[in-house]
């Protein structure tokens, strides 16, 4: 099935590294006010980084660990997560 | 800067009135409209090009939610009004949402007729094998053996196939596919879209409120991730044996052919009775 290349792929891409020799990182954010808290994203992550709060909604653990595969943007139902490339901090209280 | 993702929930999603939507935590709905945004988005239509018909039920809801030309219509007369509005401007690009029961139930005739005139429309079923909305009554596309509300002991009945109902009314294009596998949703849709002919995109979903609870599968992670266990792609499929088949869903794309397409016949037609002179 083309989806388990794809997946494993996207693993194997940290390892390659990007064009600058570093590995890229992801930022992952949810939109708790659309958020459902219906676990998938928490499930289905294949670095199983997405934990949940006390009301169980998602919370993302080791940041640093994201592979950008996109699987949680994509199954999310609720239109809840974002994930984007991490750009640089330029400011000390930049989030 | 928003990311891709962001950007389409904006451009198409009236975002600012009608959410959070009013599906179930973890419906499959929400992954079909995900899905449904991304092909039209990398189609390049513009939304004032895009007609979306649906009839009553959870899946009727979500037209609601896109911001293109919508139809909200009566139960199971979804590809009616599609045909309508396919016969007065061709030029538009119209999809019929539907649900099980909203196409093979109550719009059974009308999902047959509609396949076999080939008009150039496209449809999309969401196939959660249960009426969701009106309380967990059997749809036609409930397992046999299965318990519903209405079915408190087992039911009784054989389910449907709607895809392969689809290929033998006459569609141009079928396609199944399950909600976990939502990046091939966006590709058969895509391809949906482009077909010149009547094209279907049966989504296998889940109703883990009605039907998950009552049969012991569990919530919407469970559930999803049966689907993924079940999965079988054609080509995949045609290796194996009718056994190994068993209780295995195939996904992708089951038939695409050429077929004379009847919104382009009737031009011929009206053509052809111009110019026979006839006094009608």
């Amino acid at each position: 099935m083309g989806k388990a290349t794809k997946q494993s792929e996207s693993v194997d891409n940290i390892n390659e590294k990007g064009a600058s020799g570093r590995k890229k990182f992801f930022d992952v954010s949810f939109y708790h006010d659309w958020c459902k808290a219906c676990g998938i994203c928490m499930a289905f992550c294949p670095q199983k980084i997405i934990g949940a709060d006390s009301r169980g909604r998602p919370v993302i653990e080791d940041g640093d660990r994201c592979v950008g595969c996109r699987f949680c943007e994509i199954h999310c139902p609720d239109f809840a997560i974002t994930v984007s490339d991490r750009k640089p901090k330029r400011r000390i209280n930049d989030v | 800067m928003p990311t891709p993702a962001q950007a389409l929930r904006h451009e198409y999603l009236r975002h600012n009135k009608k959410f959070p939507h009013v599906w179930c935590p973890g419906c499959g709905n929400g992954i079909v409209m995900g899905a449904l945004l991304r092909a039209i988005h990398r189609l390049e239509i513009t939304k004032d090009e895009v007609v979306l018909a649906s009839g009553i039920g959870c899946s009727g809801r979500m037209p609601t939610y896109l911001d293109f030309n919508t139809l909200h219509t009566t139960h199971g007369r979804a590809l009616t009004f599609a045909t309508g509005v396919k016969l007065a401007n061709p030029a538009l690009n119209v999809v019929a949402i539907m649900g099980d029961g909203d196409a093979t139930a109550i719009g059974g005739n009308h999902f047959i007729h509609a396949a076999r005139r080939n008009l150039n429309l496209t449809a999309i079923i969401i196939n959660n094998s249960i009426y969701g909305m009106t309380g967990g009554q059997y749809s036609p596309t409930t397992p046999f053996g299965s318990k519903t509300t209405t079915s408190v002991y087992g039911h009784i009945e054989h389910a449907f196939s709607i895809a392969e109902l689809a290929v033998t009314a006459g569609a141009s294009f079928v396609a199944r596919s399950t909600v976990y596998h939502a990046d091939l949703i966006d590709r058969l849709i895509e391809q949906a879209m482009q077909k010149r002919g009547f094209a279907v995109v049966e989504v296998i979903s889940n109703c883990h409120v009605q039907y998950g609870r009552r049969n012991h599968l569990g919530g919407a992670v469970e559930m999803l991730k049966r689907f993924k266990d079940q999965a079988v792609t054609v080509s995949r499929a045609k290796k194996l044996s009718p056994e190994e088949l068993e209780g295995k869903t195939t996904i992708g794309v089951l038939v695409d052919r050429e077929l004379p397409v009847s919104t382009e016949e009737y031009k011929k037609v009206r053509r052809r009775a111009h110019e026979s002179g006839d006094k009608v």
